[in-house]
């Protein structure tokens, strides 16, 4: 046990209460941990007003302009479900080797490849462009999951053999990926000159809503696509894999407890190579449902830090598949907003201070804080 | 393509990278990872230059850069230390803290007026040696001598002094170092403070020298996890440090250079001919990132040398009843 | 030390010990482990304080708070496990911690002093080494010398033989003996009689807490009476056990070598078997070899030579799933790092070896309704104790856990099963309960493998026990006296044993 809060010398003015620290030794009551999240969440927050003072904007109005920027009205809220798509995603990517203690952070360089992948299929081209949707969707769904892999797949391989340490190789292969890509985007499918490959033939277009709007007047204007579906699509596949499958159940155990994994009889190298090519395959098919399904081209400025952002999502989610998808909403939120906000570094910001305060709030989870009175035997 | 202009600006631009990569090795000699270099560099970056601008004195701005740095840092040791949380996820949370913060205070700083440089100079007699003298002694910025200072004053901290022994104590083994009465919190503390020092130096360095301006989050362009990276590379030895930092830097100058000429090495230039594919040229510093980090984990695997035993793991106090 | 008390949650470790050291003697301090002697030393060396009890040194009472003010008053430990650094060198090493030299190292002039040292106490060791690059012997030699340097006057060595070679026992032998010329005192702990008896001028024997023989000069006593005092005359509580009925054997080691951890030697050529129907136990003072050979059988360690065959097959150098799929079951000595992943649920752990099959799962499909009927099932059978079967293995008692775990494996049928200490730390119901358990399998034909530091439960469970003592078997037997039992673990054969019997039948 520590004492915050020390007992000064005789003789001198003594404080009633004590603050005691100690491990939490029961599980705490279940609406515990999200108060404490969302705690978390409201320091943060107001963090964020105070720098956004000191930067000279104003807090509060900053915050209603998010609010009705994001929600305001149904196109609005279509616009933020869009911003969310690949979020989904990359967050799930993220979840799902966090899950075995693998640190993912080259989710962003295997959302390019992935946007990549799925390019090829258009621009090669691998399909002609009057082949049916119902063929070029999931040819190029399973190219940007390839590509996306195979970028999961060479960190994983030189964790597992050589225990090189993942952090740094995906952030590396992060930048690498970008160079890339942009090298297909300047170079080789350039249209014109100009920094972006051709449109992409309609139909290799992701449907949105609005495509429907003849018959659901309701839909018209709204971009909400395809992506949006498979999202909550994956988000279902990963909890049924985490939770029903053998090897959600691998994946669970080594990363609770390796030695124990072992003594059980797991192996741990295959699993690490297959986790990061299935986180780097979910992060790829982000890519490629933002080209399909937003800007229907290839080019360079397609990822505000998606990657990065996946990683705070799939922290603040605690890892579960379907809290990364209300989590995803509100972040996109941010995302959608965060583009006329003065000062324009704020979203990222506030992203990082609630990670930071998520992260110290963890605390409050496995140590108790009590105030005790002094002199009574504890 | 002059090997002389390239080292030369190799030593320059290595520079920034070895201040970062000197802080974060002695914060992880103490068994604290931080991955939060980039972060408190893009702080020290902005800061520099914005105190810059606003006072006219580039060396006002170094000092706030290196104390803003700093403090960013101590967010990580108290999260680290005192509430024992994890070290990967809160180094990574303070880099989005870190690079957020800097952008929003940022906001507009490149428009600012022209603002005043830490000044260069040149040794007089040293830089007269033929091809030595010109890559190290001339026209270099203040922070480069600084630099060339920096390289033995922690090799000799590190191995010659009671202090750097105890640093390399808490990191290696701190149960023993904890019973034979070394504080090793207080320690921590300490050393992931001196690596947000040295990383809001290197900020500054870039920001008030190298490639003066503030560009938002494109100022650092990865240099803080470069660093990390050269750590392991390095060994944890400030001289293997200074090799790799040098040498990245020359061969970012390298890369920039590579395409100009129309003939190289007595053939057609490619990178000349085909300016596209200086973007698998930008991929090297990162690719060789890699490989050096490859290299460096078996050589740690064969020796079974490698990181201080301790780094990554929060230091519990067994029962001591005390 | 007088009548010193020290508790930790839910253990008595010394029960008002007293204990008492002249200057200029070696005193021993023996005991199996769990018996209390570590803590007592540890108390007087600063690192635990005591509930209640003094310590008097010259007579006059002090008071211990810290390891540094054990060293000031000119007391010093030298631990089982090595509190060294192993890249700095020995120099550096005993300069850790100190005042001076203030700044600047001034090595050079460091190692002259400390190889001074060293000539002047016969610890030859180079001062310019690093640590890992020492032997076990030299790495001790360097602790010694930590204290030395620091002036003490009083030397605890705990446990200091386990990690050295024969050669090197002695050679620290005349060290000490060197040393208490010089007037040092020492206190010496071991479980190792052989060596007590060839070191010590007194010795005290200490059993679960308690004292059972003090301060007795080594000349006035002997091997089997020492030993008598350490494990204690206890009425043997007889199980309900039917008679043994053993058929083929199940398990077989032959000849196995493996090193520990550390790269030393820790079997040197173990052979034993172990039949179906039958317990057979495996005695011995903890850190004798035992987790080795449980971790060879279950592959989870190499073995350098000689194999382990299942049922015929080796299963030795093999991984822990080939073993599990053919029937070996694992109860590991530690139940919360190995044994079990804490925030996993009940369920999730139960299923640990079963996964893999039907019901549990088919193809890559898990059936958690499936799985979590089976562990409601073992939470009946096994009387484990929790709310619901979902909740996370980290909030389950000692006892609770180690039932979880005994479900697990005993559930597969298994046709071997090797257990590690299944009972420490676990109050009388529980320990009643596991031992039904075990034998109920027996009953059922498994064949099982005991290891346990509880001489008791050992011999009242097992229907042979063989002794291991450093690395090898000293013997098996089947209905032995406490006595035989604990010269084996103290290093005699049984053969010599026997031998000595009969000379003094003969006499």
């Amino acid at each position: 046990m520590t004492e915050l809060a020390s007992a000064p010398p005789a003789g001198k003015r003594r404080l009633p209460y004590k603050v005691m620290i100690e491990p939490r030794l029961k599980e705490p009551p279940r609406w515990y941990p999200p108060l404490v999240s969302f705690g978390a969440i409201l320091v943060a927050l107001i963090l964020g007003g105070v720098v956004i003072s000191l930067a000279g904007g104003d807090p509060i109005r900053s915050y209603l302009h998010i609010a009705r920027a994001s929600f305001g009205n149904s196109g609005v809220i279509s616009d933020t479900l869009v911003k969310a798509t690949p979020l989904i995603l990359v967050g799930l990517a993220c979840a799902v080797a966090f899950r075995m203690r693998l640190w993912n952070i080259g989710a962003e360089g295997q959302f390019f490849m992935g946007a990549l992948g799925a390019s090829t299929v258009v621009l090669v081209p691998l399909l002609p462009a009057e082949a049916s949707p119902w063929l070029f969707i999931p040819t190029m769904m399973a190219a940007g999951m390839l590509f996306g892999a195979f970028w999961g797949f060479i960190p994983g391989f030189l964790k597992a053999r050589f225990n090189v340490n993942e952090i740094i190789t995906t952030l590396m292969l992060n930048y690498i990926a970008v160079a890339f890509v942009n090298f297909f985007i300047f170079a080789v499918w350039s249209e014109g000159g100009f920094q972006m490959s051709p449109m992409f033939p309609r139909t290799a277009w992701l449907p949105r809503l609005t495509d429907y709007a003849r018959q659901v007047p309701f839909f018209g204007g709204l971009t909400t696509h395809l992506g949006m579906l498979l999202g909550l699509i994956a988000a279902v596949v990963v909890w049924f894999i985490l939770y029903r499958s053998r090897w959600g159940y691998e994946i669970r155990l080594i990363g609770d407890n390796p030695k124990a994994a072992r003594y059980a009889g797991l192996n741990i190298s295959r699993n690490i190579v297959l986790v990061m090519m299935f986180s780097g395959a979910l992060a790829g098919l982000a890519g490629m449902s933002e080209i399909t399904g937003v800007v229907h081209r290839l080019q360079g400025a397609i990822s505000p830090g998606y990657g990065f952002t996946g990683i705070i999502i799939a922290w603040l989610a605690k890892l579960n598949p379907f809290a990364v998808v209300l989590v995803s909403v509100l972040f996109g939120a941010l995302i959608l907003a965060g583009r006329e906000i003065q000062p324009s570094g704020v979203p990222k910001m506030i992203q990082g201070i609630i990670l930071v305060c998520l992260i110290a709030s963890d605390f409050f989870l496995r140590y108790q804080v009590r105030l005790v009175r002094q002199g009574v035997e504890v | 393509m002059d090997p002389v202009i390239i080292l030369q600006a190799g030593v320059a631009s290595g520079t920034v990278l070895l201040f970062a990569t000197i802080g974060e090795l002695f914060a992880e000699r103490s068994g604290v990872l931080n991955l939060g270099v980039e972060g408190m560099m893009l702080i020290g970056a902005m800061s520099a230059f914005s105190v810059a601008v606003a006072t006219g004195n580039p060396w006002l701005g170094v000092l706030v850069a290196m104390l803003a740095a700093g403090l960013i840092s101590q967010i990580h040791a108290f999260i680290v230390i005192t509430l024992q949380g994890d070290q990967v996820v809160s180094g990574l949370s303070l880099t989005f803290l870190a690079a957020g913060i800097s952008v929003v205070l940022g906001e507009g700083l490149s428009k600012a007026g022209t603002v005043s440089l830490i000044p260069t100079f040149t040794i007089p007699i040293l830089s007269q040696i033929p091809i030595i003298g010109p890559i190290f002694f001339q026209s270099h910025s203040v922070m480069v001598y600084v630099g060339y200072l920096l390289i033995p004053l922690s090799w000799y901290y590190l191995n010659m002094t009671r202090p750097g022994m105890h640093l390399k104590a808490v990191g290696e083994h701190p149960a023993a170092a904890d019973t034979l009465g070394i504080n090793v919190y207080r320690m921590r503390y300490f050393y992931v403070f001196v690596g947000g020092l040295l990383a809001g130096l290197a900020g500054a360095t870039i920001s008030l020298a190298i490639s003066p301006g503030w560009f938002s989050e494109l100022t650092t362009a990865g240099q803080g996890w470069i660093a990390v990276g050269l750590v392991i590379f390095a060994q944890w030895d400030p001289l293997r440090a200074a090799v790799g930092a040098y040498a990245f830097g020359a061969l970012r100058r390298l890369i920039l250079d590579i395409q100009g000429p129309n003939i190289l090495l007595g053939l057609a230039n490619p990178f000349f001919y085909n300016p596209y594919l200086g973007f698998f040229l930008q991929m090297l510093p990162y690719a060789f990132t890699i490989i050096v980090l490859v290299l460096g984990s078996r050589e740690a695997m064969r020796k079974r040398l490698g990181a201080p035993a301790a780094l990554g793991l929060p230091y519990i106090r067994g029962e001591r009843g005390l | 030390m007088l009548r010193i008390v020290k508790t930790f949650p839910g253990v008595l470790a010394n029960d008002h010990v007293d204990f008492d050291l002249r200057m200029g003697e070696i005193h021993a301090l023996l005991g199996e482990n769990g018996a209390g002697k570590s803590t007592l030393m540890n108390v007087l060396a600063g690192l635990y304080r005591p509930e209640s009890g003094t310590i008097l040194i010259n007579g006059k009472p002090v008071s211990l708070h810290s390891p540094n003010d054990a060293i000031k008053a000119g007391i010093g430990m030298v631990h089982q496990h090595f509190m060294l650094v192993p890249s700095l060198t020995v120099t550096e090493n005993i300069l850790l911690g100190l005042d001076k030299p203030v700044f600047r190292l001034r090595l050079n002039e460091y190692h002259r002093i400390m190889g001074e040292l060293g000539e002047r106490y016969g610890l030859r060791v180079d001062p310019r080494a690093k640590i890992w690059q020492l032997s076990v012997g030299e790495q001790q030699r360097v602790e010694i010398l930590k204290m030395l340097y620091r002036g003490v006057q009083v030397l605890i060595m705990d446990e200091p033989t386990a990690v050295l070679a024969p050669t090197e026992i002695e050679s620290l032998f005349e060290t000490l003996r060197a040393m208490v010329a010089q007037g040092k005192s020492i206190i010496f702990i071991s479980h190792k009689l052989q060596e007590v008896m060839a070191i010590a001028n007194r010795v005290t024997v200490m059993r679960k807490g308690k004292v059972t023989a003090s301060g007795i000069p080594t000349v006035e006593t002997d091997r089997e009476a020492l030993a008598c005092q350490m494990v204690g005359r206890e009425v043997l509580f007889r199980l309900d056990k039917k008679p043994c009925d053993p058929g083929d054997v199940v398990l077989s080691v032959e000849e196995v070598h493996a090193e520990n951890d550390k790269g030393l030697p820790a079997l040197r050529g173990v052979s034993l078997h172990v039949r179906s129907g039958e317990i057979v136990g495996l005695a011995g003072v903890a850190g004798n070899g035992q987790r080795e050979l449980a971790d060879v059988i279950t592959g989870l360690r190499p073995s350098a030579n000689g194999q382990v065959l299942l049922n015929g097959e080796t299963v030795s150098n093999k991984t822990p799933l080939f073993g599990i799929r053919r029937g070996l079951a694992h109860i590991p000595e530690d139940r919360t790092h190995v044994g079990s992943s804490p925030n996993l649920s009940v369920t999730d752990n139960v299923i640990m070896k079963k996964y893999r099959q039907a019901p549990i799962s088919h193809g890559i499909l898990l059936d958690m309704a499936a799985a979590t009927e089976f562990a409601k099932e073992l939470k009946e059978a096994y009387d484990i104790i929790v709310p619901d079967v979902e909740t996370p293995v980290r909030l389950l008692s000692g006892g609770n856990l180690q039932r979880v775990i005994l479900a697990r494996e005993i559930s597969g049928q298994p046709a071997f099963m090797v257990a590690m200490q299944p009972t420490r730390g676990l109050d009388v119901g529980a320990i009643e309960g596991v031992h039904r358990l075990l034998l109920a399998q027996r009953s059922a034909g498994a064949a099982i493998l005991l290891v346990s530091e509880e001489l008791e439960e050992l011999l009242s469970l097992s229907d042979r026990v063989y002794v291991i003592y450093e690395g090898r078997i000293m013997g098996e037997i089947r209905d032995g006296s406490i006595e035989t039992i604990g010269l084996m673990m103290t290093g005699t054969t049984l053969d010599e044993i026997k031998k000595q019997a009969e000379t003094r039948q003969e006499r």
